[in-house]
């Protein structure tokens, strides 16, 4: 709002059918942007276009649109969720961008992460990742005084931090390898920091660890392009969290 | 339609008990001979399941996002209440009830509301032994903050995130199912019908968003937990996917609605600045602990704040509201706004907005001190805005962030349809015609982890239901209306756009015919006229818009085209709800009920029920029925704030 101008663009996005499909870059001129918009705004403005001419508009997953919910995100000139920092592809603002500049937008990709269609991807290994033990095993009810257990401030805030992970994948996305470490350490970090989580701590990192790999994730081999992109600022110190304990769970259980 | 609430005997504080005890149960062996659809993921959804399945019981959960995680309570900041009292502060279960059913103006259920407050405690001893990182004291007790007026603090949070965290919570829970085997989950499906075989709701007919496919999922009892309808409005602090389609669908299948005109606006939103705009965002309500809003006092006044000299600002609501001031609650903030941009006095390109103005606090207490409470706040307006707060005031207006009307349900969370229950946002039951804050979430996850299994029991232990299975009859029945409505939808499109109108184009109407007439003050009127104009919106769809793509594969026009088309049949009944009320309540300023002093009035004598509105067929006008509320525990007052 405060300085407001509007740009012209050049969009060369990736087009797909399905999984099956082969896919191809289509380009799309996009005149009289505002630079106010929010980058999925801008391709609202684009599929309306699309659907007026008679064209298939651009299918891209999405719900808050208040970077929080994990569902957007795509490459945008090589960058998972953008050329911003520490933002969601709805949080990117057309600011960020010049008038003439040609915008390359991809899926994210990864081998976990079959293409659905356009930009949409299937992240359900993510999900596989966390059923395999990313809980504290408690069922309702029966559970005691939540002052019972205290936990110093600190070791909440540094649970707080690594729990901020929202699952979008552009850790995944970003990594040379697919790796999907940044997550999986997350919420294994969550957990082991809390007293709630002690239980279960071994087998918790074993299990994750063994699905993580099963699911067609890469290993980390310290490129921290992780971090980089990741919108919440998730530390790759979770990573050597995870990796301490995976090897104190292999050692002490055989 | 018959509307038994089916409220315990008793004194107010021993009817869960009570309940609970005269219950029927369903004893362990038997569990797994019964099976649960759970529509919705959300804190409602997901705890249902979770613990549902705990219990046994065969589960099957839907949702319409990729992963469970990713439903609307996601997006919650604020925090959630409870009345445990851990400050000394003198709350009690007693004084969360009160507050709620006075917040809600007298407009709730006491019994609902009472167990609200009963089993608020059980959720956070729940969420923090399930690892939700919960803001924490030096000493390591659990950290509360105040929220919405409120005299006590009684808010649990983790940091600015409460919604992720409690919705992270339970999404784990319901991961340990599935890893279990005993949920199925369902997810990027969206419920397109439900299955009524004799008179029970028995299953549903989703659309699977990947394939196209239209699959039949039958089942003994049917859980809608599928939010509220905010988006009828095309603007809203709600995610996109936000809808009442599934809410719609089963209300068409004789499931009574409850006070649909009741919606909440919340006072500070980041104005609309664009006719681009796709959502609204929300800027917490605790910005008002120290920002001072006004307005210019000259009419059509476009200077920039800082030329406007403070003999020439109108500090309004501490003005009219010398007690409260700046922190009177959501609706007498919503309202006043409104009142000051309609009298051409409000603020930035569009005069949609007011300010909101730091420059005193910062001068008091130090930028640094400012930052360090709204640090992250501001930093959202300024990616957002490109304007920071620290110079210049922020811009706010009321934007529609909640409904407080969904499905009427009785005591045990069930519809006027035996074994279809709705918890969370998709009921009706617990807010009245304004939610306090914090108060959403706690209901969601009451509802869902403690309200809901006694329920699904007592129906269980209670009824007899006979094996269906989902190649019946009805099934395929509903299974022929979910195509025909979809190729009704797609109807010109492998002839290329023939017309010119997209789905969005026709929602920006509706919501702004809603917003303009049926927001946050009304008359009848206007009500009136916007019942007349609603036809042609409905016309203009389905004569004009264009729907691109085919039902066979992944086509997110044709999804949106689907929650549109419900929305348009349900604008309908709204209108008429709020026509029927001719009192002012809650967030609803009815214009010819006020005070003297131009304050909402509140009409006891001839309002105290909930509307309930009973589908009557495709062109026919719904048919009202009422629930009378009986207040013996409290006793309305009218709210004042001066
Ligand atoms: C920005 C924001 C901030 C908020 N802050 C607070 C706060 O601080 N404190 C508070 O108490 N409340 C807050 N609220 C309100 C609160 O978040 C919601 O009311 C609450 O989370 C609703 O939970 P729910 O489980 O009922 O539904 P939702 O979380 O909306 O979940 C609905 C589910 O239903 C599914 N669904 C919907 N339709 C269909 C269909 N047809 N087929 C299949 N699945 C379907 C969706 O996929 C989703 O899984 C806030 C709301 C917003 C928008
Ligand atoms: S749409 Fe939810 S994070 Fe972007």
């Amino acid at each position: 709002m405060a300085n407001m101008s509007s740009i012209d663009l050049t969009l060369q996005i990736w087009r797909q059918r399905n999984n099956d499909a082969l896919g191809n870059f289509e380009f799309y001129n996009l005149d009289d942007i505002s630079t106010d918009m929010s980058f999925l705004e801008m391709l609202d403005v684009l599929n309306e276009k699309l659907t007026k001419e008679g064209k298939d508009p651009v299918a891209f997953d999405h719900d808050c649109r208040e970077g929080i919910c994990g569902q957007c995100g795509s490459v945008v000139n090589g960058i998972a969720h953008g050329p911003e920092k520490e933002v969601t592809l709805c949080q990117l603002h057309m600011r960020n961008f010049k008038s003439g500049d040609t915008i390359v937008i991809e899926p994210f990709r990864s081998r976990a992460f079959p293409v659905r269609k356009d930009l949409v991807v299937d992240r359900s290994a993510l999900d596989r990742i966390v059923q395999s033990g990313g809980y504290v095993s408690v069922n309702t009810g029966g559970v005691p005084d939540g002052n019972a257990t205290p936990i110093p401030s600190e070791t909440a805030e540094l649970a707080m931090d690594a729990a901020a992970c929202i699952g979008c994948g552009a850790c995944v996305a970003s990594c040379p390898n697919g790796a999907a470490m940044l997550f999986t350490s997350a919420k294994i970090s969550q957990l082991c920091l809390l007293p709630q989580g002690q239980a279960e701590r071994k087998q918790r990192a074993l299990s994750m660890v063994e699905t993580m790999d099963k699911e067609g994730f890469g290993n980390c081999s310290n490129y921290k392009a992780c971090e980089i992109v990741c919108p919440k600022s998730i530390s790759i110190r979770n990573i050597a969290r995870m990796n301490r304990e995976f090897v104190t769970a292999t050692l002490t259980e055989g | 339609m018959e509307l038994n609430s089916h409220i315990p005997s008793g004194p107010l504080s021993e009817k869960w008990d009570n309940h609970k005890f005269a219950n029927k149960l369903v004893n362990p062996a038997n569990r797994r001979k019964f099976s649960v659809i759970v529509v919705g993921t959300g804190l409602a959804g997901a705890a249902a399941s979770a613990t549902l399945a705990e219990q046994g019981y065969k589960v099957k959960t839907f949702c319409i996002q990729d992963s469970p995680r990713r439903a609307h309570s996601i997006a919650a900041q604020g925090g959630i209440n409870a009345a445990k009292n851990y400050q000394n502060d003198g709350d009690s279960v007693y004084r969360l009830f009160y507050d709620t059913i006075k917040g809600g103006d007298f407009r709730a259920r006491e019994a609902n509301v009472y167990r609200l407050a009963q089993v608020s405690n059980n959720i956070i001893d729940q969420c923090v032994a399930q690892g939700v990182p919960f803001a924490r004291e030096y000493g390591g007790t659990l950290a509360n903050r105040s929220f919405g007026g409120a005299q006590v603090s009684r808010t649990f949070y983790a940091r600015g995130q409460t919604g992720q965290q409690l919705l992270l919570g339970a999404y784990s829970a319901l991961s340990r199912q599935i890893h279990a085997g005993k949920v199925e989950m369902y997810p990027r499906r969206e419920m397109m019908d439900l299955v009524v075989v004799d008179g029970k709701a028995r299953g549903i007919t989703v659309r699977n968003h990947i394939t196209g496919e239209i699959e039949s999922h039958s089942a003994d009892a049917v859980l809608l937990c599928t939010g509220g309808y905010g988006n009828v409005y095309f603007l809203s602090t709600n995610a996109m996917s936000c809808n009442v389609t599934a809410a719609w669908r089963a209300h068409k299948h004789g499931a009574g609605f409850a006070n649909p005109c009741f919606v909440q606006i919340h006072p500070t939103c980041i104005p609309v600045h664009g006719d681009y705009q796709s959502k609204l965002t929300l800027m917490s309500e605790s910005l008002r602990n120290d920002g001072r809003v006004w307005v210019p006092k000259k009419q059509g006044d476009t200077r920039p704040p800082a030329q406007i000299p403070e003999s020439e600002r109108d500090y309004y609501l501490e003005g009219k509201y010398p007690s409260f001031g700046n922190l009177v609650p959501r609706d007498v903030a919503s309202r006043n706004a409104k009142e000051q941009c309609d009298l051409n006095k409000g603020v930035g390109s569009t005069g949609l907005a007011v300010y909101l103005d730091f420059a005193d606090a910062i001068k008091r207490d130090g930028e640094q001190t400012i930052l360090k409470k709204y640090g992250n706040l501001f930093q959202m307006y300024e990616k957002i805005v490109d304007t920071n707060p620290v110079n210049e005031p922020m811009m706010i207006y009321p934007a529609v962030h909640y409904t407080m009307g969904g499905l009427w349900v009785d005591y045990n969370l069930m519809t006027t349809i035996p074994g279809l229950f709705a918890l969370g946002e998709c009921n009706f039951s617990d807010h009245g015609a304004n939610r306090l804050g914090a108060s959403a979430l706690m209901q969601g996850l009451a509802d869902g982890y403690f309200v809901v299994s006694p329920a699904v029991a007592n129906y269980f232990g209670s009824t007899p239901i006979d094996k269906v299975t989902a190649d019946n009859s009805e099934f395929l029945a509903s299974r022929e209306r979910v195509n025909n409505r979809i190729s009704k939808i797609l109807k010109n499109s492998d002839k290329g756009p023939k017309g010119t109108v997209t789905v969005d184009e026709v929602h920006k109407e509706l919501g702004k015919l809603m917003w303009d007439n049926c927001g946050m003050a009304r008359n009848k009127e206007g009500l009136k006229n916007a019942l007349e104009a609603l036809p042609a919106i409905k016309d203009k769809f389905w004569d004009k818009v264009y729907v691109p793509g085919s039902g066979k594969d992944l086509n997110q026009s044709l999804e949106r085209a689907g929650r549109v088309a419900d929305f348009l049949e349900f604008a309908d009944v709204m209108i008429h709800d709020a026509l029927e009320r001719e009192e002012s309540c809650g967030c609803h300023l009815r214009e010819e009920s006020q005070t003297e002093e131009n304050e909402a009035k509140r009409d006891d004598n001839n309002y105290s029920h909930v509307s309930v509105w009973e589908h009557k067929g495709e062109d026919e006008a719904p048919v009202m029925h009422k629930e009378q509320l009986a207040f013996e525990n409290v006793t309305p007052s009218q709210r004042s704030y001066k």
